[in-house]
């Protein structure tokens, strides 16, 4: 193989890019626009503005949660606790609420505290995960696979097996975080903006960045290469369950309650949508923008089949499997050709 | 024996990998009984032709005869099956497996529907006790050294029951004595009439064990004659095509300058115990011994890539280096002796390769790519770096090639003192001759050098002092006319050493 690269004489410049369009980079982007004009055929409202924002605003927990995982996972390790941790943080969050409602009367001060609490749970509990699987030297697959199930049972446990139901004065307040926004532009999808531009350009541009997609291809390369191994994959853990913290503090006024059955799944989806956007399992090379793109086809698969009656919308879960395995297959096929 | 008739042989084969071509008309044979050697420096072709011969490859044209017939192999299986086997240099292992569970990996003995693990264990047993090693065939790979790998390969290979062994540089992590144990099993194979090719950039192994030499140069056959009628200087002037009578450049005379590095009691658990050496500015110090003296060990340690105890001090000041990344401040680097598995990320591309040890001179909050891409050019224009496109992916150089950018890749944090670990290992020697010339001018700059060597004349050639390790001590130093390779055996063999006798155990 070695022989195939080596030039036959020293060239002094090689030439910096090779000329084309690469569709296995610009894959997710096709497969989006492809599902954009099969939407607008199938059903004339599916390009207004309304349906738009109500995909988006649906893409934006997940989405927020996918940009952490996708540092997680350049990294070669794996979070599988964010739906879980997003149920805990949000009855955890109501219940403080409520709790401190007798205190500081129904206002913003209260819900500032409480987003707070939401936060700070998020970077905890993110901070839990991160040093079991750093210091204590457990696959990250193991440990998040337990924190999963402690999460889950945790929220369980504090909602006494029902349902815990924010304040109704309070979560009057509340909820135009979820249903207000600027210029038409709900809060959701703002922030997930903000968070997936930040994302994309710290993942590209930063050499926290850089130091994720290095440990990724090769621990032991980045360790070798002076990079402090350890506390960059703390550092991604951490900022999954922060992202977790955010996504939760903007999903809690849209329903204003939580149970044992909120954010059931939102961790395969979020991995999904990850996979799809062209990051590789197994780590070494992530995308941002390629997540985004994943966790809206993930949504607009579910408006389309809701929209049109062609197709059962029970098949919703077949049809996301489907792009799934495509966009593997994609990645493969994309490995063998450098 | 070239009288005998080709037992397998290419006629007229090319091959090209997209507009590259790679080997031109290569006329090649391997008799029953003997042992061809293909040499050639890295990049001249011999990989693709070995694969080729062994039908991990086809060729682009020209043809494949066996038994004098002509052959297509689809696979390297139906080559298998033909009596072909190829030992890779990468080796080709399951390393959760077991040894006995590898030897006979796709070929399981069975009785009935179910493993015959009796009979595994036992034939496993007897290729280990052939090759003379002391392998527990139910011990796993991940357990064991590279060198027991290669052995293991060799016995995966004799279990295939071979005609044609296609050996690819089989000694380059072997010690001398497990090479001379493989040189009587080849020779032993060879008096079954197996045709063995054999590729290695040890020209004297070469010379002591072929009966041909084919050399290749560029993709191109520059001659084939019996060993006998060439000596290694011969073959090193055809592979390369210049003479190359200063493989080593001209020693600086050993310098008296300031001692910038003074190491003390050094011990890093399981592996060196007590050790301690100076190096001054503008030296080169080399540290000898055999593999598993714990020389590398030695200097993960120091590097605070191990965790050690003892007292280091750094240009006069006492200090502890926790981390890599504390060293790298301090002025220290290490190149690693597995430029695949530590030095290089092989999925990338040479840009990101290049500035990840010294990434925080590229970046403040985010990573100047203009930068970096300058810090390429000066790379590839300093270390004669050759790749054909600027964006391949690393894994895909040649070894010299990405010694070179691992090399470049350390300089660009301009340490003080460098140490490199087996710098040419596995590299042709156009390659280590630019290699060894490195290592003289950044010594000449005045900084310090320490390279860890199992090549005697590297060691020989290159270094103002030596150091010899044996079982996790230093155990000799050498200085001026005492380098030579006598005495650096006898330190590391026991012969020689003032610590020999408060040896543990």
């Amino acid at each position: 193989m070695t022989v195939s690269t080596e030039a036959p004489a020293p060239s002094a410049s090689p030439p910096r890019r090779r000329p084309g369009v690469n569709f296995h980079v610009l894959g997710p982007l096709l497969a989006l626009i492809l599902l954009v004009v099969l939407g607008a055929l199938l059903n004339d409202q599916f390009l207004s503005s309304g349906n738009i924002s109500n995909v988006l605003a649906r893409s934006s927990f997940i989405g927020i949660i996918a940009v952490g995982a996708t540092f997680v996972i350049t990294t070669g390790g794996i979070d599988l606790s964010v739906g879980s941790m997003a149920a805990f943080i949000a009855g955890s969050m109501i219940l403080a609420i409520n709790y401190l409602l007798a205190g500081m009367g129904a206002g913003w001060p209260l819900v500032l505290v409480g987003m707070a609490v939401g936060l700070g749970l998020g970077l905890i509990s993110g901070a839990v995960n991160g040093l079991l699987t750093t210091r204590g030297r457990i696959e990250a697959f193991i440990v998040t696979l337990g924190t999963m199930g402690i999460f889950r049972a945790l929220v369980t446990w504090l909602a006494n097996g029902g349902t815990i139901s924010l304040n109704f004065e309070v979560g009057d307040i509340y909820r135009p975080v979820y249903y207000g926004g600027v210029a038409g532009i709900t809060w959701p999808i703002i922030v997930f903006a903000l968070v997936a531009i930040i994302g994309e350009v710290v993942m590209r541009r930063t050499a926290f960045g850089r130091h994720c997609s290095a440990i990724g291809s090769n621990e032991q390369v980045a360790r070798y290469s002076a990079i402090h191994v350890d506390n960059v994959r703390l550092l991604t853990y951490v900022l999954q369950g922060a992202l977790v913290g955010v996504a939760t503090l903007l999903y809690v006024p849209r329903l204003g309650s939580a149970s044992s059955a909120t954010g059931v799944l939102w961790e395969l989806e979020a991995i999904a949508a990850v996979i799809i956007g062209g990051t590789t399992l197994k780590g070494g090379y992530g995308r941002v923008w390629g997540t985004v793109i994943g966790v809206v086809i993930l949504s607009l698969i579910d408006n389309i089949l809701n929209l049109t009656d062609v197709v059962s919308p029970y098949l919703n879960g077949a049809f996301q499997g489907v792009i799934i395995i495509l966009a593997v297959l994609l990645q493969r096929s994309r490995k063998g050709e450098r | 024996m070239t009288g005998a008739p080709a037992l397998l042989a290419s006629e007229r084969v090319s091959r090209s990998f997209g507009p590259v071509q790679v080997l031109f008309d290569v006329d090649f044979d391997l008799v029953p009984g003997e042992v061809h050697a293909l040499i050639g420096e890295n990049g001249a072709g011999k990989s693709t032709l070995m694969k080729i011969l062994s039908g991990a490859q086809p060729p682009s044209a020209g043809t494949l005869r066996l038994d004098g017939g002509p052959m297509r192999f689809s696979s390297t299986e139906e080559a298998e099956d033909r009596g072909i086997v190829l030992i890779h240099q990468e080796l080709n292992l399951a390393d959760q497996l077991t040894v006995e569970a590898n030897i006979f990996l796709g070929r399981e003995l069975k009785r009935g529907p179910f493993l015959d693990v009796r009979a595994m264990r036992r034939e496993a047993h007897r290729l280990l006790a052939e090759l003379e090693t002391g392998i527990d065939p139910a011990s796993r790979v991940s357990d064991l050294s590279v060198s027991d790998k290669q052995m293991v390969e060799i016995a995966k290979a004799l279990s295939r029951r071979a005609r044609v062994l296609i050996m690819d540089e089989p000694t380059a992590v072997l010690t001398a004595r497990e090479s001379q144990s493989l040189f009587r099993q080849i020779a032993r194979l060879r008096a079954q009439g197996v045709a063995i090719l054999y590729t290695s950039h040890k020209l004297d192994e070469v010379k002591a064990i072929s009966d041909r030499v084919t050399v290749l140069r560029d993709g191109r056959i520059v001659q084939t004659t019996p060993t006998a009628a060439i000596d290694e200087d011969g073959m090193a002037r055809a592979m390369v095509g210049r003479d190359l009578n200063d493989l080593f450049p001209d020693k600086a005379p050993s310098p008296e300058a300031e001692i910038v590095l003074e190491v003390r009691g050094l011990d890093v658990p399981g592996h060196v115990r007590g050790a301690s050496f100076t190096l001054r500015r503008g030296e080169v110090l080399g540290l000898a011994g055999l593999v598993g003296s714990g020389r590398t060990e030695l200097m993960e340690g120091l590097m605070g890539l191990r965790p050690s105890t003892g007292w280091i001090r750094l240009r006069g000041q006492t200090v502890r280096i926790h981390s890599p990344g504390q060293a790298a401040k301090l002025g220290l680097a290490y190149l690693t002796e597995d430029r695949k598995g530590r030095g290089l990320l092989l999925d990338k591309t040479m840009r990101p390769n290049l500035t990840l040890l010294g990434l925080d001179r590229f970046s403040n909050i985010f990573i100047n790519k203009r930068a970096e891409e300058r810090a390429l050019d000066d790379a590839i224009a300093r270390f004669d770096i050759r790749a054909r496109r600027r964006d391949v992916r690393v894994g895909n150089l040649s070894g010299g090639n990405q010694q070179k950018l691992l090399l470049a890749k350390t300089m660009l944090v301009e340490p003080e003192i460098v140490i490199v670990d087996e710098p040419t290992r596995g590299i042709d020697i156009g390659t280590k001759q630019q290699i060894y010339g490195f290592i003289e001018k950044l010594a000449a700059e005045g900084k310090s050098v320490i390279v860890i060597s199992s090549e005697m004349a590297e060691v020989i050639g290159l270094c103002h002092r030596v150091l010899v390790m044996r079982s996790g001590r230093i155990t000799g130093e050498l200085t001026g006319d005492a380098i030579a390779e006598h005495q650096i055996v006898r330190h590391a063999m026991g012969l020689e050493g003032s610590e020999i006798h408060d040896r543990q155990h």
